[in-house]
């Protein structure tokens, strides 16, 4: 029995603690995130925001979580019931469960798998089944064509991240999130972190990224001048929130991955000293932060997409960009002899 | 050992009980939703034997892609399964000679060592313990050498189908208007605006 708990009991009990100390504070940071995002909105349109409940609107996303749970959920009659409640879970516990393997500081994450880049990319990958699902299921024309213009448009731009993160990889050697953060520690300080030596694929997984989380300018799964609301018209209450927090999840799981893959994850901008004294998680969160405010800029102030000029941009630009990079970047470290 | 024991069991059960509701679910959407269950115990048992990267190779090109097109397409079919229950008789003989074919296969690979022992002897390339190299490693040493040649080989028949599907689909329509990015970026003022003097009361014949 005492075996029983040092190879199983304890180590399982640790990471039942990890795992949710992690969630509570994605959670935290997701909440203030999305009352930034309704600010920055706010102030790029002149406008305030919310800034009713508590000081600045600072429990806004509170008051909006008690209300979305205390509303009654209504199911529509031609729903498929099971699918139908399915989606929404499989959204939000698809997104929660990517930030598994992200390192937020130097050791600081609860799996620190070997292929860890692959990992996410998977999970971020399936999150379209929670659109499709719901779509689907709701009965409805909206949500359907919602939910079919978004599974075009996701599997579309997953390939342009896919070969975005190959020139990553072939740079930093390893498919494992803390190697990749430590082979961007240089003594260029910050100019020898990823943005600048690979800076189109910086700029073509920023866009990807929009694309891939439906924000705008690319959210035409839900774009409500069109679609209502696309896939989530027939939603309310939880399961909707559900579908509201998967999307803010995977919103910020992006920025974390533009942090870990270009933006030199925990380190400091330079080596030196008032810099350094700064704990790793802190830069993590201040890189995390600007990347969010550039999509929360972009929503603010870019028009939607027309789909076609969508489709057009993720194969005919970015597809061809992309790889032809893959090819270049294999080339000049396999000619320099720069290759890990 | 114990653990390891229980999630083999436990996906091997969920892979194989999904794996009959594919064929045995009324709605095709759920006889797809429960393909990816068994996709996704799939690559579960991959995890236990510690081949990582095929396990989310398999979930990313699986679950990720193929799975997303197999469920778009069905979604869009109007699939009336007392019309496909119809035919079962015409279909049983071929279906159940094609299901002997494979059982029979799959009989001769489980017990393939002990009717021929030599051919065990093929396996020949020694796999490298897995705490000097990684999984990815491993994989990509053998495929990029040894096995240089299927790769190119399997790359080839991916482009191949990839342009007889474009070929298939491929229909030239006369009179569609299609916007041309570069024109559009190219047009300035002077080209675009033409500035006239109306007569009052005349307008532009």
């Amino acid at each position: 029995m005492a075996e029983f708990w040092t190879d199983y009991g304890f180590p399982l009990l640790i990471i039942i603690v990890q795992s949710l100390g992690l969630l509570v504070s994605v959670l935290l940071v997701v909440a203030y995130l999305l009352l930034a995002d309704r600010k920055i909105w706010a102030a790029v349109q002149l406008r305030r925001g919310p800034n009713v409940v508590g000081a600045f609107g600072l429990l806004q996303s509170f008051a909006d979580l008690a209300k979305f749970v205390l509303k009654e959920p209504v199911i529509p009659a031609g729903a498929d019931r099971i699918v139908f409640l399915l989606a929404p879970v499989v959204t939000a516990v698809l997104a929660l469960s990517a930030w598994a393997v992200m390192p937020i500081d130097d050791g600081w994450v609860v799996a620190d798998i070997n292929v860890g880049i692959l990992y996410i990319f998977a999970i971020s990958s399936l999150g379209v089944y929670g659109v499709i699902m719901g779509g689907w299921a709701s009965n409805s024309k909206y949500p359907f064509l919602g939910a079919l213009r978004s599974a075009a448009q996701m599997v579309s731009y997953e390939v342009s991240i896919g070969f975005v993160i190959i020139t990553v990889l072939l740079c930093a050697g390893s498919l494992n999130l803390t190697e990749i953060v430590r082979a961007q520690d240089t003594q260029f300080g910050m100019f020898g972190w990823y943005w600048l030596p690979l800076l189109p694929m910086f700029v073509i997984f920023f866009v990807s990224a929009l694309a891939e989380t439906n924000r705008p300018p690319f959210d035409l799964p839900e774009a409500e001048s069109e679609l209502v609301a696309g896939f989530m018209v027939e939603y309310g209450s939880t399961p909707y929130m559900l579908f509201m927090l998967g999307e803010y999840v995977a919103i910020t799981m992006m920025c974390a991955m533009m942090t870990v893959l270009f933006l030199g994850g925990w380190l400091p901008p330079f080596d030196v000293a008032p810099l350094n004294w700064v704990p790793g998680v802190i830069w993590f969160l201040l890189k995390l932060c600007f990347c969010f405010f550039l999509f929360a800029r972009v929503k603010a102030i870019v028009p939607r997409y027309r789909y076609d000029q969508l489709m057009r941009l993720g194969w005919k630009i970015f597809l061809p960009t992309s790889l032809f990079m893959v090819v270049v970047v294999a080339g000049v470290l396999l000619f320099f002899d720069l290759a890990p | 050992m114990t653990i390891a024991g229980f999630f083999f069991y436990l996906f091997a059960f969920v892979t194989v009980a999904s794996a009959l509701m594919v064929i045995s679910a009324r709605n095709p959407v759920h006889a797809v939703l429960f393909l990816i269950l068994a996709f996704f115990n799939a690559a579960g048992l991959f995890l236990l034997l510690g081949a990582e990267f095929i396990a989310l190779i398999l979930v990313i090109v699986y679950v990720g892609a193929v799975a997303v097109l197999f469920l778009f397409v069905v979604m869009m079919l109007d699939v009336d399964f007392a019309e496909l229950r119809a035919g079962f008789a015409k279909y049983l003989p071929i279906g159940g000679l094609i299901g002997g074919i494979l059982l029979a296969q799959l009989l001769l690979v489980v017990t393939a060592w002990t009717v021929a022992p030599q051919e065990a002897l093929k396996i020949a390339e020694p796999i490298p313990a897995a705490s000097l190299v990684s999984n990815t490693e491993a994989i990509g040493r053998v495929m990029y050498t040894k096995y240089i040649y299927f790769f190119q080989l399997a790359g080839m028949v991916l482009l191949v189908a990839m342009i007889g599907a474009i070929v298939l689909t491929l229909r030239h329509r006369e009179g569609v208007k299609r916007q041309d990015v570069a024109t559009q970026v190219a047009r300035d003022p002077s080209a675009a605006i033409e500035v006239r003097q109306v007569e009052s009361g005349k307008g532009i014949g």
